[in-house]
């Protein structure tokens, strides 16, 4: 017997992985995109897809992304199960109609009768020195349709995983890819790839004592390494990585909270009207007993996203989280 | 061509000579909209199509004033009324086969039901008790579509699915003029010509987007000419007119069916009524203009035929009436009953399955209906008794 070394893959490659996998398994499942099929997409996730499964399986299609989620509306009334590439955040916005006004209520209006099994995957968020419309955080327009879940992933495990569970899922899915984390590691066997995690659970990346960072997608491992720099300040943080907005997984979350009495909730999406308000608003209403502190933001400003030369003074960082830890009114405890 | 021939393909090479990837000459519509019935060519016209054509006509008519004459007793929130237009709708129903689909507009529910849909799951959406009232997959007609144009796409996508499927289907989708401004009648019909998937975009151009006249909708030379741009037939046809209608798409679904790709029809009608029951258009038009149409009904060129040919005796005329009220009479009496409404259908298909948030709502709504049974004395069950 042999056995295959584990070796560093990035998640670029578990997310093509997760894709080539679905494909493979189900033949009802297709690609379709620009730039998708020969070029592989410009960050070279559906890379082999088109020569493995041909074209009609991994489809170039025209420049537009109305006209790609409409086709996809059809394709899964037709009972396929596609999977949509936007090739930018910022270049989702056409789709938005079609996102707003069919895929997410078509189950509903048609009293269960039409499902919607899409997955639509948009590289978000910024750190990547993009230009501008390259960098937008869009996750709370989407948090704020009822019937889309949204998924983000912040390991190159939970890529494969999410976005097979994404694809295997009834319901459309707004899949959203840290795109500064496309390129980060870890030891990852693709020929025995991480289970397929189910949607709608949070995870406890690093357990800790003294307050709770409420995080998800490119935040996650900038509160892993807040938390380890807040060790020499005698704070123990504990890391929730949500990897699903929605659902909320108020139970992983709330227990969280309720053990350290203290939370922040960190994102790149800008803070008034983000998805933080929403969090923090959830965890009053259900810790309220247990809180020492308020429950305080870590977001991106509310501005534009900026030009990449000024991007770091947007961009939640290890200082800016250490600040807001050492608001959550620790005087109480002396 | 497939990616390793693309790829391997690649050689520096001059710079090809330039030429047109189409000939857009047979692609043209004519100038004039194909007319058939008032012309000899009707002369040549299957009889049994003009009587069928001619029952469903005066049946359609009939459902229209049935609609609109529901709205005034509250009984639909709202009716787009299709009069003058139902050649264009019976026309549109029967060129399809049961294997194909029909992707309808909001002011579409007289093609769903020529296509054979129960009028009262039709008009579910007008009526306002939920959103759709038929199984899409069950009928293929896909739901009617409220924002003007999006079902376009859905209707390319479909058509292509089935296509890759090896399955023999067309997909029919209906737009009005107004709608062929929007961005997604433009991605539909160049996704639908690079795909060449099975499809025919029918336009019912009726004169008015509500109130804006096709003047300041479009400076194309027709609407049925922005087919050219996409490299796919345009074709113009009277709307008025239910054998040429019928005939056109007759002739563009044999054509997708055949491989042949899309094609753009568009019916020059007119919308005879207001945008809707809540529209007033002498706002924006004369009443000369409108009775300027009426000698052009759809129901009158038939009959006209009909007549012309002896077909047309007192003993037809009463059948089809009878028809018509019977239908009509059937469809009253149903809509005057009370729809069943289950407030926690609210929370039933927003997902396949529950988040608990929504659980949570729903267990808040149950709440507050019991308190509310319990004041009422177990009276209301339902919303339903409060219309």
């Amino acid at each position: 017997m042999t056995t295959v070394a584990v070796k560093p893959a990035t998640m670029g490659q578990a997310l093509g992985r997760a894709l080539r996998d679905a494909m493979a398994d189900d033949p009802s499942v297709h690609v379709l995109g620009e730039d998708v099929g020969t070029l592989g997409g410009v960050f070279r996730v559906t890379d082999g897809l088109a020569e493995e499964f041909g074209d009609d399986r991994c489809t170039d299609t025209p420049l537009a992304e109305a006209g790609i989620l409409g086709a996809a509306v059809g394709m899964a009334m037709y009972g396929l199960r596609p999977v949509v590439e936007m090739q930018f955040d910022a270049f989702a916005y056409p789709a938005f109609e079609q996102l707003i006004s069919h895929v997410s209520r078509m189950r509903n209006r048609t009293r269960g009768g039409m499902p919607m099994p899409i997955t639509i995957r948009v590289p978000y968020g910024g750190g990547i020195g993009g230009v501008e419309h390259h960098s937008d955080s869009s996750e709370a327009y989407y948090m704020a349709t009822p019937g889309l879940h949204v998924v983000t992933p912040a390991t190159v495990a939970d890529a494969y995983g999410l976005l097979r569970a994404s694809i295997a899922s009834d319901d459309p899915v707004v899949f959203l890819e840290p795109k500064r984390l496309y390129w980060s590691k870890a030891d990852w066997n693709p020929d025995a790839p991480s289970a397929v995690e189910p949607i709608g659970k949070a995870v406890v990346r690093r357990a800790g004592r003294s307050a709770t960072l409420l995080t998800y997608g490119p935040s996650v491992p900038v509160c892993l390494e807040a938390a380890e720099a807040a060790r020499a300040e005698g704070w123990d943080l504990e890391v929730v990585d949500l990897r699903s907005l929605v659902p909320f997984d108020d139970e992983t979350v709330t227990a969280s909270v309720r053990r350290t009495g203290r939370a922040v909730v960190v994102h790149e999406s800008g803070g008034f009207g983000g998805p933080g308000g929403e969090i923090a608003a959830r965890v009053s209403e259900r810790c309220f007993h247990h809180l020492e502190a308020p429950v305080l933001r870590v977001a991106g400003l509310d501005i534009p996203y900026p030009p990449p030369m000024l991007e770091r003074h947007h961009l939640p960082g290890v200082d800016r989280i250490l600040d807001a830890v050492a608001r959550l009114q620790w005087e109480a405890e002396s | 061509m497939t990616v390793m021939e693309q790829r391997g393909a690649y050689r520096p090479a001059p710079p090809p000579a330039w030429q047109l990837r189409t000939d857009p000459a047979p692609l043209l519509p004519d100038v004039e909209p194909y007319r058939v019935l008032g012309t000899e060519a009707a002369r040549k016209a299957d009889q049994e199509l003009l009587l069928r054509l001619h029952g469903e006509l005066v049946r359609g008519r009939r459902y229209n004033t049935q609609a609109t004459a529901l709205t005034k007793q509250g009984r639909l929130a709202v009716y787009p009324s299709s009069t003058g237009q139902e050649a264009c709708e019976i026309a549109a129903a029967l060129a399809l086969r049961a294997q194909d689909w029909l992707f309808p507009s909001y002011r579409d529910t007289l093609a769903a039901v020529a296509r054979g849909l129960d009028p009262v799951a039709a008009l579910t959406l007008l009526r306002g008790d939920w959103h759709t009232g038929y199984d899409p997959r069950e009928h293929r007609i896909a739901p009617l579509s409220t924002p003007l144009a999006t079902q376009l796409p859905h209707a390319v996508g479909l058509a292509h699915a089935a296509r890759l499927k090896g399955d023999d289907v067309v997909a029919l989708a209906m737009v009005g003029d107004g709608g062929t401004s929007e961005g997604d009648f433009h991605e539909a019909l160049n996704f639908a010509a690079v795909w060449q998937a099975p499809v025919v975009f029918f336009v019912q151009n009726n004169g008015f987007a509500i109130s804006v006249p096709l003047a300041k909708q479009t400076a194309a030379p027709s609407l049925a000419h922005k087919a050219v741009g996409y490299g796919m037939p345009g074709r113009l046809v009277d709307g008025n007119d239910a054998v040429a209608v019928h005939e056109v798409l007759s002739e563009a679904v044999r054509r997708a069916r055949e491989g042949g790709g899309p094609t753009l029809v568009e019916a020059v009608t007119y919308r005879m009524e207001a945008h809707t029951n809540a529209d007033d258009a002498t706002r924006y038009r004369q009443d000369a203009e409108v009775e300027a149409w009426r000698d052009h009904d759809p129901v009158l060129l038939v009959e006209r035929e009909l007549t012309a040919r002896g077909l047309l005796d007192e003993d037809r005329r009463s059948a089809v009436r009878e028809d018509a009220e019977a239908m009509a009479a059937d469809l009253r009496e149903r809509m005057n009953r009370d729809p069943a409404l289950d407030p926690m259908d609210l929370f039933a298909h927003v997902y396949a399955e529950q988040t608990s948030q929504l659980r949570e709502q729903a267990a808040q709504l149950r709440a507050e209906l019991e308190a509310e049974n319990e004041s009422d004395g177990g009276a209301g069950q339902t919303d339903g008794a409060a219309r």
